[in-house]
């Protein structure tokens, strides 16, 4: 997997040295627009800014606050972190969302690659077509609407759990990750299974020895979709959980704003906390993460 | 797919479907009919996904027409949940608020984008330390951000707009002003993922149209109207549409921003949803005010991509 997703990585991102890919927007063979890298520069500071405070803010005691808020802090406080550590039992959370987030990335990139095959394999004859028009239309149903009903139907069939959440996740991003495979398998050519099936390999082995590990690319641009949706999401989480315990990390923000109200700094930490560990999977991942993003819509 | 053709396996006794055989498939088919693996591989999902997705919207739309209160007995009322909503200011207030606030962040984020998009393709340094940047915001919770600019906006822009002199005050707090603050940080956040979408879409324009062009003397302006936006125009399309409907969804960051305040002047559809729907009783009414919804994101979809691209084949 590693070494066809470094291959197209090194396509995608390959700047400068490559002689003559593609040329930039300002096209001919001058040099290095100063004036744009500058005005990029300027721009990506509403980026940096609101997380340098949520940093800072984190780190100072309450009797540093007031003023603008920029100051870096005259004594950090590393208080704060314990403090947010046990006011929303910061390791459980964490728990809780990373075991969701694995479940539903796994679960995705297993199932509904598998149906996105038989679809896309199956495209000529009606009830594959139909199926696949069916899932496609679901993106335009957007969630509010199945809200209500869903929290009911979960609460009777026992899935207001962790476990509930895995499989919502999987089965809500059917249809746009359907959208998404189906292209891609497409342009597999079909003579390397039919090749397979010649040496006497049923559907299923073709579908996880030959196809699965060709959807590499893919597998990691609907994984990373995935997992920054279910870390992040606090709808779903918030309506369907009814264990205290079961709290993800969004969730527990919410839940302790109370608490938090008068308590900025441990509230800041608390934030950085749960903001933390996808930022740092993030930066330690960065191209491999933008690039997935970026194949993902290039189809 | 134009390869030689496999030649028939005649021991098999294939039940030759009469469609399969009479229409010409784009996929070949050695035994000439599906393998039972492939349902096999759908069957279970689809079952799956109609219990969680569409039995859900087929209660809904069962109990719009009912006076349930989401607990206890329940009668039909036919269609007077559909009336009422007509009539209910808070309803058409939340729809006007969430309708107002997606245009402008649909607008706000997909020109933000692709500026940002532009300079990002461009000859500057630091390319992709920049774009890892820009794409930050992608990765961190909306309601998270939503707490934290509402800090901001509360504390820190107040104290910087009295330092330099004007009167400051905290924006959220102002029924008037408050939908502004939702606006800001939901486009900090969404034009992450738009950036890199437009990025994608540029890197597919081949060099050579932008020398030729050059040569030829048009201005990066007219270069950018002739050339770069008719070509991704697909991409300027799909995103339009797919912000858009994103955005008709609002919800996380105005829990954590404003909580539908001050009053209820920032209340968005899916708020008020949740709202009626699970603490107010309302089940029933709030699931024909759901179903109005959906209507309305389908006939908004449909238009918007219907001109959208009629837009882009004019060029």
């Amino acid at each position: 997997m590693s070494s066809t997703l470094q291959g197209a990585e090194a396509l995608q991102t390959t700047a400068a040295p490559e002689p003559k890919r593609r040329r930039r927007l300002d096209g001919g063979n001058g040099g290095t627009n100063w004036w744009l890298t500058a005005l990029i520069a300027v721009c990506s500071l509403t980026v940096l800014l609101p997380l340098y405070f949520t940093i800072v803010t984190a780190l100072k005691g309450p009797d540093q606050l007031g003023g603008t808020g920029f100051e870096l802090p005259a004594e950090i406080r590393w208080q704060n972190f314990a403090d947010a550590y046990q006011l929303t039992n910061f390791p459980r959370a964490l728990l809780n969302t990373a075991l969701i987030t694995v479940g539903a990335v796994v679960l995705t990139l297993f199932t509904n690659s598998l149906v996105a095959y038989a679809i896309a394999r199956n495209m000529h004859r009606k009830f594959f077509r139909a199926l696949y028009f069916y899932f496609l239309a679901a993106i335009f149903v957007p969630f509010p609407i199945i809200m209500l009903p869903v929290v009911k139907e979960t609460a009777l069939l026992g899935l207001d759990t962790p476990v509930g959440l895995v499989l919502l996740y999987t089965v809500y991003g059917l249809s746009f990750n359907i959208f998404i495979f189906t292209a891609y398998i497409k342009s597999i050519p079909i003579e390397l299974e039919e090749a397979a099936r010649m040496d006497g390999a049923s559907t299923w082995g073709v579908f996880w020895k030959i196809v699965f590990p060709l959807l590499a690319p893919m597998n990691a641009t609907v994984g990373i979709l995935t997992c920054v949706w279910a870390w992040n999401d606090f709808l779903l989480p918030l309506v369907i959980l009814s264990d205290p315990s079961a709290r993800t990390l969004p969730l527990a923000q919410f839940i302790f704003q109370g608490q938090f109200n008068t308590n900025y700094t441990v509230a800041f930490a608390s934030y950085l906390m749960a903001l933390a560990p996808l930022l740092v999977v993030y930066l330690i991942a960065q191209k491999w993460v933008v690039s997935g993003v970026m194949r993902g819509s290039t189809k | 797919m134009t390869a030689t053709a496999p030649p028939p396996a005649p021991a098999t006794k294939t039940r030759t479907r009469g469609s399969a055989a009479a229409a010409p498939s784009p996929r070949r088919n050695k035994e000439g009919r599906t393998p039972g693996a492939f349902y096999w591989m759908v069957v279970p999902a689809v079952v799956i996904f109609f219990g969680l997705h569409t039995i859900p919207v087929i209660t809904g739309m069962f109990f719009s027409l009912t006076n349930y209160a989401g607990y206890g007995t329940w009668n039909f009322v036919g269609l007077s949940n559909y009336f009422n909503l007509f009539r209910d200011d808070r309803v058409i207030a939340s729809y006007l608020f969430t309708f107002g606030f997606a245009v402008v962040s649909t607008i706000a984020v997909n020109v933000i984008s692709l500026a940002i998009a532009l300079g990002l393709n461009a000859r500057i340094k630091f390319r992709t330390a920049f774009r890892g940047i820009f794409f930050i915001p992608y990765v961190l919770a909306i309601l998270i951000i939503g707490y934290v600019f509402n800090y901001l906006f509360a504390n820190s822009f107040p104290a910087i707009l009295q330092a330099v002199g004007f009167d400051g005050a905290n924006i959220l707090a102002d029924p008037q002003w408050a939908w502004v603050g939702i606006v800001i940080t939901t486009v900090w956040q969404a034009c992450a993922f738009n950036v890199i979408l437009y990025l994608a879409g540029l890197q597919t324009i081949p060099g050579e149209l932008y020398e030729a062009a050059g040569i030829d003397g048009a201005s990066s302006w007219r270069q950018f109207r002739s050339i770069t936006f008719p070509l991704i125009g697909a991409y300027f399309t799909i995103n339009m549409v797919l912000s858009f409907k994103s955005f008709l969804q609002v919800f996380d960051q105005i829990v954590a921003l404003t909580a539908g305040g001050p009053g209820t002047s920032t209340e968005s559809i899916a708020l008020v949803i949740f709202r009626g729907g699970f603490q107010g009783g309302e089940y029933g009414y709030q699931m024909a005010n759901a179903v109005m919804y959906l209507a309305v994101i389908i006939v908004v979809s449909f238009i918007q991509l219907r001109f959208l691209q009629r837009r882009e084949a004019s060029f």
